[in-house]
């Protein structure tokens, strides 16, 4: 689960409730979501839930919360390097 | 290297460029084939197969395809299995490029290599396009290249992205040395990488299962980079301070909207001066053909068919350009996947993603490349509700009858910082959106069920947008409409004036001679069906070669009305015509027509392509006529009873 401010991905989890057939964790880590990677929310959609916009390495994504919370973080390994 | 001398199999002839969405991989196009083409910011402009010509120094020339911008060869999107297609040889009766140029962001690397590292593994010919390297070097980003190649085993050449300065060219420049030609550096090396492969044993490959492997990839760009970029700061790609106005919650959606009115507003306000002089050119080369030719058949061929018919078309050029111009300047800023991000909450109530909102945004220059870039959209269900949708955005087709309806009917009043006109082709086009959103509610909810839409969308760095390319842009506009006004538009019109014509009015005939031609009697006939919506006879009958482009249906009523003109009143401007023979409830009742506007063939042949079926297009037209009589005949019968009250 993402947090608002940085942090370090650990992996990705398959999304709660679906089946992941249309490939959300594949996808996320094509672009990037990989662990041990430096992972930040930038901000959120209007509304305050999504979309929520995320910044991966240097790329920013678009992403709707079912796919947010594929991403499985480490908050502390980002306080601990700060 | 003297290439005429080369063995025919080592002979380059057919190169493709493959990068990740957003690398400048189309720009890079451009600078090879010389081929106007668009570059946008966007992932998935790319969504048709482009190829183009490049002439070689030697004379040769090869074919250069640019395909769809991808993540990985594991494709996801129909775009993306397009372009894995195209290289892995297995699109039926395409051959496979000799030689890939993988383009890369020099200031992404991380991201962009692990492509390059899965096209590396194909085995084929292969160079690296080191793209965008002026601002890489901006930002004081180290590469050395020839690490990097010696790394990769692949040779590297340096471009540099759009050159912002006004007459710019793309230029490629070799680290530390003048400036050079990059488009011959690139295509030499791409040579080379033939002739090395023709002499090389082959090389052991990677398991294609590992090299799909994005971890493992991920390993391997690090290695890479430590190597070729160890000093590399971490560089800003983002201005978030503008992100933070731009994609807020309030000022975000603020600015959008101001965007949106400001574009319907320069629509109508700048288009003045170049309309009045295409009307007086018009005026008087109609005169000039008066005066100067006997009465008779063909004086009235050429002054009601040609003249009073094209004129009443091209006279809107100038507002089709400026959309078009807004258009593109956001496409190449980098704004457009913001809005999608801004407006994707509100997409996701009508269950749809908001990825579909380029798809929808194109729509409103024209459905059909709207249409084709759904294919960006992954699930199938949510692409079919975007391209059923697409046609209800206003299409730049419809402004010439906007235009002419809201230019006769609705006073050029000021309301606050707004003008009346403007406001209405605003709400016009908001009809078309809301209505959009209510089809497409509909039919996520019976007939194309799905729970999740994927986003995951790309939101890359605000570019300065380039001069050049929207002139290059704006001018294939421009040519593509006026050459459908030089075709179909010139075809239609002649055929309507025989039509029109002929037969003539019997003797002691009182009323306008159009009124006893075929077309007379096809427009009486027409109106049985369209007078409870208030359509007369004249409406009626310019809907029909209206089908062929909608914007048609305003040349064909100028035609129709040329010759309905009894006595001394021919060749007068159609405006004031229609603005003095139609009542309000008829002139709202065509506006709300065609907010839907079934007839548009091209996009029913492109719906058909696209889907593979004709259930489809046979389904949007037959809903789209039902909801276009529907509003017509509300619309009619409101604005009936208000005026009569």
């Amino acid at each position: 689960m993402l947090a608002r401010s940085s942090a370090v991905v650990l992996g990705l989890i398959e999304p709660a409730g679906t089946q992941d057939d249309l490939g959300i964790t594949r996808r996320l880590a094509e672009l990037g979501f990989l662990p041990g990677e430096k992972v930040t929310v930038l901000r959120r959609g209007p509304g305050g839930r999504e979309p929520l916009a995320v910044q991966i390495g240097d790329t920013v994504f678009a992403l709707r919360s079912i796919e947010a919370d594929c991403i499985k973080v480490d908050s502390r390994a980002m306080a601990e390097a700060a | 290297m003297n290439a005429t001398t080369l063995p025919q199999t080592s002979r380059l002839s057919y190169i493709a460029l493959v990068g990740n969405p957003n690398c400048g991989k189309t720009a890079l196009f451009n600078l090879l084939t010389g081929a106007h083409q668009k570059v946008a910011n966007y992932a998935g402009v790319t969504v048709e197969r482009k190829l183009g010509s490049a002439a070689l120094l030697d004379g040769h020339t090869l074919t250069v395809v640019d395909l769809p911008g991808t993540y990985s060869l594991n494709p996801t999107t129909a775009d993306e299995s397009v372009t894995h297609d195209v290289l892995m040889g297995l699109r039926a009766g395409e051959a496979p490029p000799d030689a890939i140029v993988a383009v890369v962001d020099a200031t992404n690397l991380r991201m962009n290599l692990r492509l390059v590292l899965q096209l590396r593994e194909l085995g084929k010919p292969m160079v690296l396009a080191l793209n965008m390297m002026d601002v890489a070097r901006a930002h004081g980003l180290q590469i050395d290249v020839e690490k990097l190649s010696a790394e990769l085993g692949l040779p590297v050449v340096e471009t540099v992205a759009v050159d912002n300065s006004l007459f710019g060219n793309w230029i490629t420049r070799r680290t530390g040395h003048a400036v050079e030609n990059g488009r011959e550096a690139l295509l030499h090396a791409a040579q080379q990488a033939l002739v090395e492969q023709a002499k090389a044993t082959s090389r052991v490959q990677t398991d294609q299962l590992v090299m799909l492997d994005p971890i493992y990839l991920q390993q391997q760009v690090k290695r890479i980079l430590s190597v070729a970029a160890p000093k590399a700061p971490r560089i800003k790609r983002f201005n978030h301070h503008i992100d933070a106005v731009v994609m807020h919650p309030v000022w975000g959606l603020v600015l959008l909207s101001a965007l949106l009115m400001m574009i319907f507003q320069a629509v109508f306000s700048w288009a003045n001066v170049p309309m009045d002089a295409i009307k007086e050119v018009m005026a008087a080369t109609a005169e000039l053909i008066t005066a100067n030719m006997p009465e008779g058949m063909l004086r009235s061929l050429l002054v009601d068919g040609v003249v009073a018919g094209l004129g009443g078309v091209v006279v809107f050029l100038p507002q089709i350009l400026i959309l078009f111009f807004f258009i593109l300047l956001l496409e190449d800023s980098g704004y457009l996947p913001r809005a999608a991000f801004l407006l994707d909450n509100l997409m996701g109530k009508v269950g749809l993603s908001g990825r579909a909102f380029i798809p929808l945004l194109s729509s409103f220059a024209c459905a059909i490349p709207g249409i084709m870039a759904a294919r960006t959209i992954p699930n199938w269900r949510d692409r079919l509700a975007t391209i059923m949708i697409a046609p209800l955005m206003t299409c730049s087709a419809r402004l010439p009858l906007y235009a002419l309806l809201i230019g006769a009917f609705i006073p050029a009043r000021d309301v606050g910082m707004f003008n009346l006109q403007g406001l209405t082709l605003f709400a016009l086009y908001v009809a078309g959106i809301l209505s959009a959103m209510a089809v497409a509610w509909v039919f996520k909810r019976t007939w194309m069920k799905s729970s999740y839409q994927p986003l995951m969308l790309e939101l890359p760095p605000y570019r300065m947008p380039n001069l050049r390319n929207l002139l290059q842009g704006l001018w294939q506009r421009a040519a593509i409409f006026m050459q459908r006004v030089g075709t179909i538009i010139f075809a239609v019109m002649v055929l309507l004036w025989f039509l029109s014509t002929f037969p003539g009015p019997p003797d002691g005939a009182t009323g306008a001679a159009i009124q006893y031609s075929f077309a007379g009697m096809l427009g009486h006939a027409l109106e049985v069906v369209f007078a409870p919506i208030g359509f007369n006879w004249q409406i009626s009958l310019a809907l029909v070669p209206g089908m062929a482009a909608r914007e048609v249906a305003v040349g064909a009523l100028a035609t129709v009305y040329s010759l309905s003109a009894t006595g001394e009143e021919t060749a007068q401007a159609l405006s004031p015509l229609i603005a003095q023979g139609w009542s309000v409830a008829t002139a709202y009742s065509l506006l709300a027509w065609y907010v839907f506007a079934p007839q548009c063939i091209s996009t029913l042949v492109v719906v058909r392509r696209e889907t593979n079926s004709w259930r489809y297009p046979a389904f949007m037209a037959a809903y789209l006529f039902a909801l276009a009589y529907l509003a017509s005949f509300i619309t009619f019968r409101v604005v009936t009873a208000l005026t009569l009250a």
